[in-house]
């Protein structure tokens, strides 16, 4: 008893609100993320598993062109195309080689782990210090001559404002394109692809087009997490596609709940980063909670299969078996009547 | 026009499952022909038209839509003079897109997607006055998602779809048999005005023998991947239900063993 006191007296607020900014700049960070994972897993509805390794590309990218002197406005592209071929590769594995979706990922998400220790130059981290760097949007006339980062954790609040802001032209660009005649083919791919061929949409061509979009956008994220958290990591990736997924189906519920008819692709973008703050928020409390940080992954998943089950638990109560009996009984009309 | 030249398909060759599909079929079909297709089980019909329109290549032979031979062109290329209606209503729309969205994707059938915004604003006037025409409320409620209708209403987005740029060839496979008979109709009747008022050349496969005769200006029986019978203008006409079973069952040695086709009206 006294230790369960102990354990809750040792737990402070301000702990949990200090660390509420960092959290919610990360939220935003991977909800980018999961932009790129929504862009297949949702509108091309292909499982890519890619992402563990193209997000850990953009990182890998970032912090070794950084390194040899590149600004920070050559990196980002060039973090962005690493990725694009990334999903190139993984589109051509399908579309050309007739590998199933998933089994295309994981060959790309695989083969890019040495490319991304041969990116950093055989080192599993490379660090991208601030302070070597600079911050592009500080103000500061000391570093203005520096070739500069975007974002970094040691601001938090610039850091959350820049990822915003990043996040409204990356989301208004989606918005934009998938309303286009190209974005309404890829999207009627990824719904219907009969229909899609019978229309004279080439469907090989726009499933590659997806999926070298969607990684484009995972090897940027991974850049800005690299810069975010001051070094670039081989395995900075691992279960990324996990909280991807947590973002894009815990945004989905919460959005489906608020919205529910007005829930538009623009509100389910929107909600897609807004499901990675909150997937950070309760990340935050977990931690805040003392549970070990070996055991976050662990966390995520239970998370996610929660959020994946509600919306078919839901359904299932509004139908089901057992629902018929209970109704019957309570109509009293359970007994089968005999003089029928 | 469409020209179908000895064309052969075999489905797993070389396996226990082996199955000649397509067995030197020849087919000519005039420009305006409107021509319903009818056989056994595992006859052939909808094979031809999956030939037609490329889902697979064929083993041998000759496809000539309008004057060029589209053989060796993949299904998306061949799409743009290609109309097509499915069996399955769910097949021919996008349930989460809206009406018009799927109007402007089959709009530009043929033509280069480029980055311009996929529906304009002239296009919903236009596709409201086609709609209006199907008298089924649908111009109305041009942004509801496609998935909200019946199987009807999906049925004949589907049509206007294949014919809202006019195509070479409609193809329409057993469009109505997962329709309710009153719906089924319907969607026929929209199936001839819009026939005729494009004056389209079309290929109809039935398991209705009465829909069969009474649509169209040409008949055509098919049997083990062949055209076993093809009968046109005031021929057809006078075509009765029993003369079609016992062509069927002279020229094929065995009786007409579809179901389906025996047991509807």
């Amino acid at each position: 008893m006294d230790g369960i006191l102990d354990y809750f007296g040792s737990l402070d607020p301000a702990i949990f609100v200090q660390a509420l900014p960092g959290n919610i700049a990360q939220g935003i960070l991977w909800g980018l993320m999961a932009l790129g994972v929504y862009i297949t897993f949702r509108i091309l509805n292909f499982a890519d598993l890619t992402v563990d390794g193209s997000f850990a590309t953009g990182g890998a990218v970032t912090a070794v062109m950084l390194m040899n002197g590149a600004s920070i406005w050559v990196t980002m592209p060039v973090a962005f195309f690493a990725g694009v071929i990334a999903g190139l590769v993984t589109g051509l594995l399908h579309t050309v080689l007739g590998i199933p979706d998933i089994l295309s990922g994981i060959l790309s998400q695989i083969a890019l782990y040495p490319i991304n220790l041969h990116i950093m130059n055989k080192f599993s981290n490379v660090p991208i210090k601030v302070d070597n760097y600079g911050l592009v949007f500080t103000f500061d006339s000391e570093n203005l001559n520096i070739a500069g980062l975007l974002i970094t954790s040691r601001d938090v609040y610039m850091a959350i404002i820049v990822a915003a802001v990043i996040a409204i032209i990356i989301m208004a660009v989606m918005y934009w394109y998938f309303g286009t005649e190209q974005g309404s083919a890829i999207r009627a791919t990824g719904a219907n692809p009969k229909m899609a061929a019978a229309q004279g949409i080439n469907i090989s061509l726009d499933k590659i087009i997806a999926l070298a979009l969607s990684n484009g956008l995972v090897a940027t994220a991974g850049s800005l997490i690299a810069q975010y958290q001051g070094f670039a990591d081989v395995n900075m990736g691992r279960g990324s596609i996990v909280i991807g997924l947590a973002a894009v189906i815990i945004g989905q519920v919460i959005g489906e709940a608020l919205f529910k008819k007005h829930f538009n692709f623009i509100v389910r973008l929107i909600f897609v980063v807004i499901g990675g703050i909150l997937y950070y928020f309760v990340m935050g409390i977990v931690l805040w909670l003392k549970m070990p940080p070996e055991d976050l992954k662990l966390f995520t998943a239970i998370i996610v299969a929660i959020f994946l089950a509600i919306p078919y638990l839901r359904n299932k109560r509004m139908t089901s078996f057992k629902r018929v009996v209970k109704i019957n009984k309570k109509n009293g009309t359970s007994e089968v009547s005999e003089d029928a | 026009m469409l020209e179908i030249r000895n064309v052969y398909k075999t489905f797993n060759k070389g396996t226990v499952n082996e199955k000649i599909a397509l067995n030197g079929l020849d087919l000519k079909l005039n420009d305006g022909d409107f021509c319903t297709v009818i056989g056994g089980n595992g006859a052939g019909k909808s094979t031809m038209l999956n030939a037609i329109s490329g889902v697979w290549p064929v083993d041998k032979g000759m496809i000539i839509l309008g004057d060029k031979d589209v053989s060796g062109l993949p299904e998306y290329k061949r799409a743009n003079d290609i109309g097509r209606v499915f069996q399955d209503p769910m097949m021919g729309t996008v349930a989460d897109m809206e009406i018009v969205e799927n109007l402007a994707i089959a709009a530009r059938r043929g033509k280069k997607r480029s980055l311009r915004w996929g529906v304009t604003k002239a296009e919903y006037d236009k596709y409201r006055e086609m709609l209006k025409q199907f008298d089924l409320g649908l111009e109305d409620r041009m942004t509801s998602k496609v998935g909200l209708l019946s199987g009807g209403q999906r049925q004949a987005i589907t049509l206007l779809m294949a014919t809202i740029k006019k195509p070479q060839i409609l193809l329409l496979d057993e469009h109505t048999a997962a329709l309710d008979p009153k719906t089924a109709a319907k969607v026929l009747e929209l199936s001839d005005k819009i026939i005729s008022e494009n004056k389209l050349t079309a290929l109809m496969v039935t398991h209705n023998m009465k829909d069969a005769i009474a649509h169209g200006n040409r008949l055509i029986m098919m049997n083990n991947g062949k055209i076993i019978y093809d009968v046109s203008g005031e021929e057809k006409k006078k075509l009765k239900k029993s003369d079609l079973l016992e062509k069927f069952s002279s020229v094929s040695g065995e009786e007409l063993d579809n179901d389906r086709m025996l047991l509807s009206k």
